[in-house]
Formats: C-alpha cells, sequence, structure tokens
C-alpha cells in the first residue's frame, strides 16, 4: 500500500485493491472480484442498514470493479442515497459514480436530479460544484431538461463565487452540445459575452470555451465578443511574463486564455472596425515576433506553450486570407520549424504549410520548401510525419514543380506503409493528369503507378489513362510502344495487362512496322498473360483479339484457334463462352469491310446522344454528376480520402456486353452501361469525363482538371448522368434553376468539400426531393445544419420532413427529405441553407433548389386536331408568351426530344404540319388550380435559332415557362 | 475539445478513463483497446501526434504511464499536450512526486482532480493553486466528517 493516504483513505478499498493486484492469473482476479460482489450485495441487501462510511467503500469498490472492465448491475440506489448524504465524501462519491455508471433508468434519473437540484440550491459552492460537474460529466437529454434553464441563471448571477461560475459554463457547454434546442441563451447572451471582461482568469478560461461554441451556432448573437476577444489577447500578449502569476505556465502568460481566444476569433471574418483590427493585427505580429526571441526557458514546456499559441495565430492568419504579409511570415515561421530538431514541431510544421499552400498569398513561399519536405519525405523516421510531409508535396504542387513532386512521391510509393498506398497512388494520378504538359510523360507516370502499386491503382485511374490516349492522337503511338515494353516484365500486374489489353487492340498498328513487335509478337505477347488474369480482364482481352483480328488479317488464323480452343468457347463463365462464340462467329461470317466498320477504332470520348438516350430509358439515382468547377485554389490534401472503395465495372461490362455482341459497342459499353446492378459508380462517373470533354473550346489540360478529381471522388451513388451538359454549361455560374429544368437528378453543387446531389420525383401537385449530403474530407463536419426558406411571395409550401444528423463523417453521406406542395403557380425558387464547420471554419452557402413550376407537369396525349383546337382557344394576347433565341445547345433531334420530355410535358408526334417543329401538351398541377399548357418550338437549324411559343390558361405560366425554357435550347 | 483522455500502463493497463462523448460500453472498449495497440507500438522518439480514425491523438509518457487525449481536426495539439503536463504537474503535486501506485489505490482522487481541471473537456481553471486549493479544500471537509464519522 502506498504510503499516501490524504483524506480519508478507506482501508478496506486499499486492501481489496492489493488483492486484486497480487492475483496471479485472470481467472484468479475474477474469481476474487466475484467474492467481493457477492460480499456487497449481501451488505446491500442485508437487514442491517449500512453507514454512510461503509455505503461509500462499497459503492467505491463496486466504481473499482466496473473501471477494472467488468459489468456492474447493482449498487446504483446506494450511490442515490449517498447524494443526498450531508457528508461532503460521501455525496463526492456518490456523484463520481453517477458520474461513471450512469444508467437511463428513469426512476432514478429523477431521484438523481432531486439531489442535483437539492445541491444547487444549497448555496454551498462546493456543493453546487459537485452537482454542476455530475451535470457536466452525464450531459444526459433528462438533465438538459432538468437545469438547461437554470443554470444560466448560476452563471450571471452576481453572487456567484468564481469557482462555481467556471463549473456553470462548462456545465452549460456541455449540455449545449447534448441538447443545443433546450439550451436558450435568449436574454443571457449579453452577460455571458461579457464574461470576457471577468477579473478572475479562471472565469475567463471556463466562458470562452462556452462562447466559441455558441459563437459558432449564432455568429450574428455573439459578434460583440470581437472586439472583448481582441482587448483581452491584446493585454495578455502585452503582459510581462510574470504579471498573470498563477496563470503564467513556464514564462508563457495564460497560454490556454490565448489559444481560445484565437479560436474564438476562428469563428469571426476579420474585424471590421479599423481600431481593432489594428490591434489585432499587432498582436498577431507580436506573437510572430516573440517566436524569433530566445526562449526563456530550456524546458519543452515553455516552447511547446509558445508553439501553441504561434501555431493558433498562424491558424487564424490563414483562415483570414487577407494579410500577405503576415501570411509570409507565418510560412517563414514554419520554414523553420521544418528543420527544427522536436519532430512534434515538423509534423506540425507540414501540417500547418499544407493549408498555406492553398493561399494565393504564400503559395509561393511555401514552394521554396520543397527540398526540405522532399527530404522529410525521404529521411523522416515516423510514418505520420512522412504522411505530412507527402500531403504538403501535394499541396504545394503546380505545373513548375509537378514533375519533380510526382517522381518523388512514385519513389516514395515503392517503400510506402500500405495504409497509405492507395491515397498516394490517386493524389499521384490527379497531380498527373492535372500538371501533364506532355502526354508521353502522364503515360509513362500511370504505368509506373501500376507498375509499382497495382494493388492500389483503382478502375478510374486506369480507365483514365485509356481515355486520354483515344482521346490525343499524338500519344497514341507512345503508349502502345510503352505498354508493349511494360508487357515484357515476366510478372506484370492485371492492371497493367487491362491497359495493355487495351491500347494494343486500339493501336497496336503503330508499332506493327517493328518486326519486334509485329502483330503476332503483340498477340503472344499479351496471350501469355491471358491465363494468370481475371474473368473481366480476359473478356477484355477478347475483346482486344478480335480487334486484332481487324487490324491485323495474318493473325486471323492464330486467334480464331485460340478463341475455338474448348477453354474459351466452352468456357463456364457465361460471359467468356458468349464473347469467345461470338467473336469466332463474327470473324468468320463477316466480310473485310464489315469487320472494319464494326471494329473501327474507337472514337474520341464525345459520345454524347447514345449514352444521353441510354441513361434517359434508365433514369435512377441521384447523379453524381458534378458541373461545378472545382476550386483549384483551395485544395488542401484531405480531400482525397473519401476515395474509398468504389465499385467495379464488371457487372457493367458483362452485362453490356451480353446485350450487345458486337465488340466494339462491348467496347463502348463498358462506359456506358452505368446502371447495372450494384456497383456501377465508376463506369457512370466515366460518362461525366467523357462529356466534359466534348465541350468543343475545352484545352485538355482544363478537361483534365476537374474531371478526374471529380471521378475519384463520386459518392458510390449511382451516377445518372442524364442530360449532363458540356463543358459550356459546367459554369458554376448558370443558375441551378436552369440546370435542373429538364431533369429531375443530378448533382446540386459540388465544391471541394461539398457535393450535394438531389434526386426528386413529382406527382400532380406534390413533390419529394431527396437531398444527399457527400462529405468529400475525410474530416467530419460538425454542426451540420440545413434550413429551406420560401422567400418573398413564393407560394409553393415546403416541409422539411426531419433535419439533418448534426455530424457528417469524413466521406460519408447523409440524406434528407423535403415534401413540397405546389399551392399555386410561382417563379421564385427556394432557398436552401446549409451551415457546417470544416476544420475550423464555418461553411455557410446558401443555393436556390431546383423547384421549377414544370416539376407539376401531367401529360396531356392529343390528337393534332385536338391540339389545334385547344390552340386556338387561347388566343389571348396575353395567354401567349414567345421568344425567339440563338441555339446554345446541340440542336440534335435526340436530345431535344429527351429535353422536352424531360420537361414533364407529353411530346406530341404528327401534330405539326411541319415534322421538324415539336409540340408538347400538359397540365400544371396546383393546389388552387390546373393550368392547361401547350408548347410549339421551330428549330432553325440553318440559323441555329429557335423560336418558342407557349399558351396556357394562366398568363403568368406561359411567361414563366417561356423564361425557364428559353435558357434550355 | 478533447473526446476522451486514457492513462494507460506500458503493460497497456487502463488506469483512468474520462469520456467527454457519450458512447456505449462496447464503444469504449473497443476504442480503448485499439489506441492502447496503436500507441504502444510507436516507438520512443517518434511525434507525439498520430491521426486515428477521425481523430487526432495525442499523448506522452511519464514514467511507465502513457496520457493519452483525443482531440477534433482544429483544436490545438500542443497546447494539449501542455493540458497533460499539468494535470500530471497536479498529481505530482497533490500525492507528492506520484507514480502509478498512487492512481491506481486513490484512483477516485485522481478523477475529482480531473474534473477541477477540465470540465466537459475543457479547462475550467489552468492555474495550479487554484485546483489544489479546491481540492485540498475538500480534502478537509472529508477529514472533517470522518473524525465525525469515527466517534
Amino acid at each position: 500500500m502506498p504510503a499516501v493516504s490524504k483524506g480519508d483513505g478507506m482501508r478496506g478499498l486499499a486492501v481489496f485493491i492489493s488483492d486484486i493486484r497480487n492475483c496471479k492469473s485472470k481467472e484468479a482476479e475474477i474469481k476474487r472480484i466475484n467474492k467481493e460482489l457477492a460480499n456487497i450485495r449481501s451488505k446491500f441487501k442485508g437487514d442491517k442498514a449500512l453507514d454512510g462510511y461503509s455505503k461509500k467503500k462499497y459503492v467505491c469498490k463496486l466504481l473499482f470493479i466496473f473501471l477494472l472492465g467488468h459489468d456492474i448491475d447493482f449498487g446504483h440506489m446506494e450511490a442515490v442515497n449517498l447524494l443526498s448524504s450531508n457528508k461532503y465524501t460521501e455525496k463526492q462519491i456518490g456523484y463520481l459514480f453517477i458520474s461513471v455508471l450512469v444508467n437511463s433508468n428513469s426512476e432514478l434519473i429523477r431521484l438523481i436530479n432531486n439531489a442535483i437540484k437539492n445541491d444547487l440550491s444549497s448555496r454551498n459552492p462546493t456543493f453546487m460544484c459537485l452537482a454542476l460537474h455530475c451535470i457536466a460529466n452525464v450531459g444526459s437529454r433528462e438533465m438538459a431538461e432538468a437545469f438547461a434553464s437554470e443554470i444560466p441563471r448560476i452563471l450571471v448571477a452576481g453572487d456567484t463565487m468564481d469557482s462555481v461560475k467556471q463549473s456553470a459554463a462548462l456545465c452549460l457547454l456541455r449540455l449545449y452540445k447534448t441538447s443545443p434546442d433546450l439550451v436558450l441563451m435568449g436574454e443571457w447572451t449579453s452577460r455571458v459575452v461579457h464574461l470576457l471582461n471577468d477579473q478572475h482568469m479562471g472565469v475567463v478560461t471556463a466562458a470562452i470555451s462556452l462562447i466559441t461554441c455558441l459563437s459558432m451556432k449564432n455568429p450574428d448573437e455573439f459578434k460583440t465578443c470581437v472586439s472583448l476577444a481582441v482587448s483581452r489577447l491584446s493585454r495578455i500578449v502585452s503582459s510581462a511574463s510574470t504579471d498573470l502569476q498563477d496563470y503564467t505556465y513556464y514564462f508563457v502568460p495564460a497560454p490556454w486564455l490565448s489559444c481560445k481566444l484565437l479560436r474564438l476569433l476562428q469563428c469571426y471574418p476579420p474585424p471590421e472596425d479599423g481600431a481593432v483590427k489594428g490591434r489585432l493585427v499587432e498582436c498577431l505580429e507580436t506573437i510572430l515576433n516573440k517566436a524569433q526571441e530566445p526562449p526563456k526557458s530550456k524546458k519543452v514546456q515553455h516552447s511547446n506553450a509558445k508553439n501553441a499559441i504561434l501555431f493558433e495565430a498562424i491558424s487564424l492568419i490563414i483562415h483570414y486570407d487577407s494579410e500577405p504579409n503576415l501570411l509570409v511570415r507565418a510560412c517563414n515561421q514554419l520554414g523553420q520549424f521544418l528543420q527544427h530538431r522536436e519532430t512534434n514541431l515538423r509534423y506540425l510544421a507540414l501540417e500547418s504549410m499544407c493549408t498555406l499552400a492553398s493561399s494565393e498569398f504564400s503559395h509561393e513561399a511555401v514552394k521554396t520548401h520543397i527540398e526540405t519536405v522532399i527530404n522529410a519525405l525521404k529521411t523522416e523516421r515516423d510514418v505520420s510525419v512522412r504522411q505530412r510531409a507527402a500531403d504538403l508535396l501535394y499541396a504545394m504542387c503546380d505545373r513548375s514543380n509537378a514533375k519533380q513532386i510526382v517522381a518523388e512521391m512514385l519513389s516514395y510509393l515503392e517503400t510506402a506503409d500500405y495504409s497509405i498506398r492507395e491515397e498516394m497512388v490517386l493524389k499521384v494520378a490527379i497531380l498527373a493528369e492535372k500538371y501533364a504538359v506532355d502526354y508521353s510523360w502522364y503515360v509513362d507516370t500511370i504505368l509506373n503507378l501500376i507498375r509499382i502499386a497495382g494493388d492500389y491503382v483503382s478502375e478510374e485511374v486506369w480507365y483514365r489513362v485509356i481515355q486520354i490516349v483515344i482521346n490525343r492522337d499524338d500519344v497514341q503511338g507512345y503508349a502502345a510502344k510503352t505498354v508493349f515494353e511494360a508487357l515484357q516484365a515476366p510478372a506484370c500486374h492485371e492492371n497493367m495487362v487491362k491497359v495493355g489489353g487495351y491500347i494494343l487492340g486500339e493501336f497496336g498498328n503503330l508499332i506493327a512496322g517493328d518486326p519486334r513487335s509485329s502483330p503476332l509478337v503483340q498477340f503472344n505477347l499479351l496471350h501469355s498473360k491471358f491465363h494468370l488474369c481475371s474473368v473481366p480482364t480476359r473478356a477484355l482481352l477478347l475483346s482486344a483479339y478480335i480487334k486484332f483480328i481487324n487490324l491485323f488479317p495474318e493473325t486471323k488464323a492464330t486467334i480464331q484457334e485460340v478463341l475455338r480452343c474448348d477453354s474459351q468457347i466452352r468456357n463456364s463463365d457465361v460471359e467468356l463462352q458468349q464473347r469467345a462464340v461470338e467473336y469466332l462467329k463474327l470473324s468468320s461470317i463477316a466480310s473485310t469491310d464489315v469487320l472494319a466498320t464494326v471494329l473501327e477504332e474507337m472514337p474520341p470520348f464525345p459520345e454524347r446522344e447514345s449514352s444521353i438516350l441510354a441513361k434517359l430509358k434508365k433514369k435512377k439515382g441521384p447523379g453524381a454528376v458534378s458541373v461545378t468547377e472545382l476550386e483549384d485554389s483551395k485544395r488542401e490534401g484531405g480531400e482525397l480520402n473519401g476515395g474509398g472503395d468504389r465499385g467495379s465495372d464488371t457487372a457493367a461490362m458483362a452485362a453490356s456486353n451480353a446485350s450487345t455482341p458486337s465488340p466494339s459497342a462491348d467496347l463502348l459499353g463498358i462506359r456506358s452501361a452505368a446502371p447495372i446492378g450494384a456497383a456501377p459508380a465508376s463506369a457512370g462517373s466515366l460518362l461525366v469525363d467523357v462529356f466534359s470533354e466534348a465541350g468543343p473550346a475545352a484545352p485538355s489540360a482544363a478537361v483534365s482538371d476537374d474531371g478526374f478529381l471529380r471521378d475519384l471522388e463520386q459518392p458510390t451513388e449511382t451516377s445518372d448522368s442524364l442530360l449532363v451538359e458540356g463543358s459550356g454549361d459546367s459554369d458554376p455560374k448558370f443558375p441551378v434553376s436552369h440546370r435542373f429544368v429538364c431533369k429531375n437528378n443530378g448533382v446540386l453543387f459540388e465544391n471541394q468539400l461539398l457535393q450535394i446531389g438531389i434526386k426528386s420525383e413529382y406527382r400532380q401537385n406534390l413533390g419529394r426531393m431527396y437531398l444527399f449530403f457527400g462529405n468529400k474530407t475525410s474530416v467530419q463536419f460538425a454542426s451540420f445544419t440545413t434550413t429551406v426558406s420560401c422567400p418573398g411571395e413564393l407560394q409553393s409550401h415546403i416541409l422539411l420532413t426531419k433535419p439533418v444528423e448534426p455530424l457528417v463523417e469524413g466521406g460519408a453521406q447523409i440524406q434528407q427529405v423535403l415534401n413540397i406542395e405546389c399551392l399555386t403557380d410561382f417563379s421564385e425558387a427556394p432557398l436552401l441553407n446549409i451551415k457546417f464547420r470544416y476544420g475550423g471554419a464555418l461553411q455557410n452557402l446558401t443555393l436556390k433548389l431546383p423547384v421549377t413550376i414544370n416539376k407539376f407537369f401531367q401529360p396531356t396525349e392529343m390528337a393534332s386536331h385536338d391540339f389545334f383546337q385547344r390552340w386556338k382557344q387561347l388566343s389571348q394576347p396575353q395567354q401567349e408568351a414567345q421568344k425567339i433565341f440563338k441555339a446554345n445547345h446541340s440542336m440534335d433531334t435526340e436530345v431535344l426530344k429527351a429535353k422536352l420530355l424531360g420537361l414533364g410535358t407529353a411530346l406530341l408526334d404528327n401534330v405539326d404540319p411541319n415534322p421538324e417543329n415539336y409540340v408538347c401538351a400538359g397540365v400544371i398541377q396546383t393546389k388552387s388550380q390546373q393550368v392547361g399548357c401547350l408548347l410549339r418550338l421551330e428549330p432553325n437549324a440553318q440559323a441555329q435559332m429557335y423560336r418558342l411559343t407557349l399558351r396556357c390558361s394562366k398568363d403568368s405560366v406561359s411567361k414563366r415557362l417561356c423564361e425557364l425554357l428559353a435558357e434550355q435550347f | 475539445m478533447p473526446f476522451f483522455m486514457l492513462l494507460f500502463s506500458r503493460q497497456g493497463k487502463l488506469r483512468l478513463q474520462k469520456w467527454y462523448v457519450p458512447l456505449s460500453d462496447k464503444e469504449k472498449k473497443k476504442i480503448t483497446r485499439e489506441l492502447v495497440q496503436t500507441v504502444l507500438a510507436r516507438k520512443p522518439k517518434m511525434c507525439s501526434f498520430l491521426e486515428w480514425r477521425d481523430l487526432k491523438i495525442v499523448y506522452k509518457r511519464y514514467a511507465s504511464l502513457y496520457f493519452c487525449c483525443a482531440i477534433e481536426d482544429q483544436d490545438n495539439e500542443l497546447i494539449t499536450l501542455e493540458i497533460i503536463h499539468r494535470y500530471v504537474e497536479l498529481l505530482d503535486k497533490y500525492f507528492g512526486s506520484v507514480c502509478e501506485l498512487d492512481i491506481i489505490f486513490n484512483f477516485e482522487k485522481a478523477y475529482f482532480i480531473l474534473d477541477e481541471f477540465l470540465l466537459g473537456g475543457e479547462a475550467q481553471e489552468t492555474s495550479k493553486k487554484n485546483v489544489l486549493k479546491a481540492i485540498e479544500q475538500a480534502d478537509l471537509l472529508q477529514e472533517v466528517s470522518h473524525v465525525k464519522n469515527c466517534e
């Protein structure tokens, strides 16, 4: 037993603990515990009333047993009894037991709350503190209900002792975190904010945690705290190291409070008041200056406390992102830390610099440290530090240093920890594509990736290299030559075989002139890998073979022989068997011309309309199609982490092939058959790229910039790229209300943190909209709230069915459902406001929800005669709205049809005498009335113009529909 | 804000656990098991911070005991390291050159001291003098009542 026995030792407890420690085995321990439990149980059940001391001792033993990891199912009542003891020591143990072993037994909760209530009103500060500690430790809903209104009163009352105030502030914070709806600050707000001015540093330290949390949620209500925080900070920063007496920690004045003040300021933009801002900038400069001063102590506590403040100050500087001078100074300071002998500081400097790299003011300054960071990647002994270095390299990468950084990351990959390889692969792939100036470098890099870390190369990566090769004829020969060489390796990764099979199948002819890579050599090389590959890869290889027959007639006999052998034509896998049979047949009966047509080289990827139609038929799933541009400048390492496992394309491949025996269609199908089976996400997302590349003016580098990243970050939803606009439409400024007029599903919003997908369905005047909020980062979003409002005279009525979970885990997706009822016609869109905290910063964004009047269309079928009769009935001038405008998008028939169908009306055939024109009819269902609408769209292909005419039984509807639709074509 | 604080020995025995977010016992046990394993596997000169799940872990070893805090992404690692140190100082001052045994045999005291220093995960009182004063006052009350008890 130790000599120390402060307060009252409980001898029985000490003996018991000694016994447990002396147990030689787990079994012996359990035996001893069971004996003790039986003893305690009999004491509690015994006839003799236990005195307070014994009760306390037994409760304490139970607590000890619980903390050892054993279950305790009794003793709660005795602990609750202790709460109402007037002896402090018994009360204290009672509260400790309750805090650790709280049980949601309602009867007990009532008793506990009663005891707490008594202690809170006892006016004995030590009792009050005990009660507050218990509430803060348990923090249950029941306690919030009982005490949330009482505690603010205690906190701000003039006669409350300082120590009680401190406990009350943090107790309230805990209740606010568990039940924000029950903690209403209202009238107390200003008095709570003024606690920042309290004379007692302990009170300020405790209160500021509460104020920071409240400010995050209600920044406006608490904004007066900014100037108070600045002046408090200023006083601390400029004080001598001894001024604050016991609040000075190893010669650093009030480090905890300083950090918290700086943290609080990060809830707000830079102060608007010039004087306040000046004072704050001065503080930040002083903190940066102090970092250069010689240390006042050699103790690590001194430097830690000092640097804790410094890092928090740098966070604030980064948060403001508006003071170039401070940003560069911060960067230089971190640069010094990069070579510090303390591992902790190197780690933090790398981490902090990552965010600095994303500021335009300090990006260049960060880049100057590249050699140090590369060195860290190579030499740091701690993997977590190396990881930070890799993150920073990724963040500081741009066109000027991409080759160097990619090369370093590739060589690191060879020895990298398994846990981070996939992320590294994605990073390398992204950088290689984003900054590729010459595409042979890009091809080399990706093939290297596959060679070094093939298992971690996801489909997106190898799909992407194929897409790029197909779309850029200047790199095709090089790619063919390079994969051919890569395949020479005796053991190469299956992903390499896939890429090789695909590329040689398409472009093998470009290297066939060299006898060392003659057609037969190529074929034999590919086929030598065949037997080691999985079914999907073999299927791909079979397609490559049939392409060979077309490219190189001299290989026909050999390949037919292969196809004909039993292991192919009788393969137990139905997919392989079918391919073998069909390809064999195709190669035997089709003439060379037919073969050449069917097996023509893959066209570049603007495969627009057919995919749209394919999608149209299989409308489903919320779109994972991004239209918003990624903000390049704010990109940071963390965002990649979301890219976890993604679906395989096997199902899509197999299924599409089964229905499309033509191999060229099949190769296409790998991409276009997204909505099949369980895991088509990757296939679908490729489509997005296809579209983004279709934009006529988009330079290829810019295309790859976004397309790829977007790919990798798709949530694993089925992508529905229905009516994905080409790059022309990807302008983020293009209003949401216009993008979603003709479709119900898609990506409403996307930036580097968050992706919002919507999926909606409408019936008559009712609608239901599913919002999917996807966290693209690896970090939890805190305080995630959404609100929907209907501004102005908007009559469409929207109900939120349930609030979103306040936390969105990294990489996770949450769903929210909105029920919509259209009361009468409308033209404004409801607004969706989203707030959450990511890292330190509050994110706040407001989007228009794509609810437009046409969503409530019911299609109406009618014959030509009826149509024109109604057309004439609606002939009053105000019932008609007309617009003549230039075509903004493709005038292709199928595209137009798809859009008009998406509008919700019936597209009427054989109505208009001119077959070039389109007429549609529908009824808009609102709660108050039905509005019949007729539409006529007359394209003039030569002039690239349209005339759009609408006639509706309500004139406001004609006008609104005309505005909406004029943007669509 | 810390999510939890764990004290465990080099042998992986948990000596103190304080949870600032509601979790089931099962989750707590799982987290404890995994984290203890992770931290014990690290070599002495390694960095005191690591990413673990979505949390940042800050830990430091004092003699045979590891002190380990899980904090949120935006929290300050260095100041957390000093939170740990201040707690160690408080224990040291109270017990007089504290050792693992003190915490085993007087676990309730270790909890009381922690509650005076950190409440709900946030610093309540960072002055060493004030925290110890509060604890000593409580001890005084204990002794008074204990004396009464024995009479």
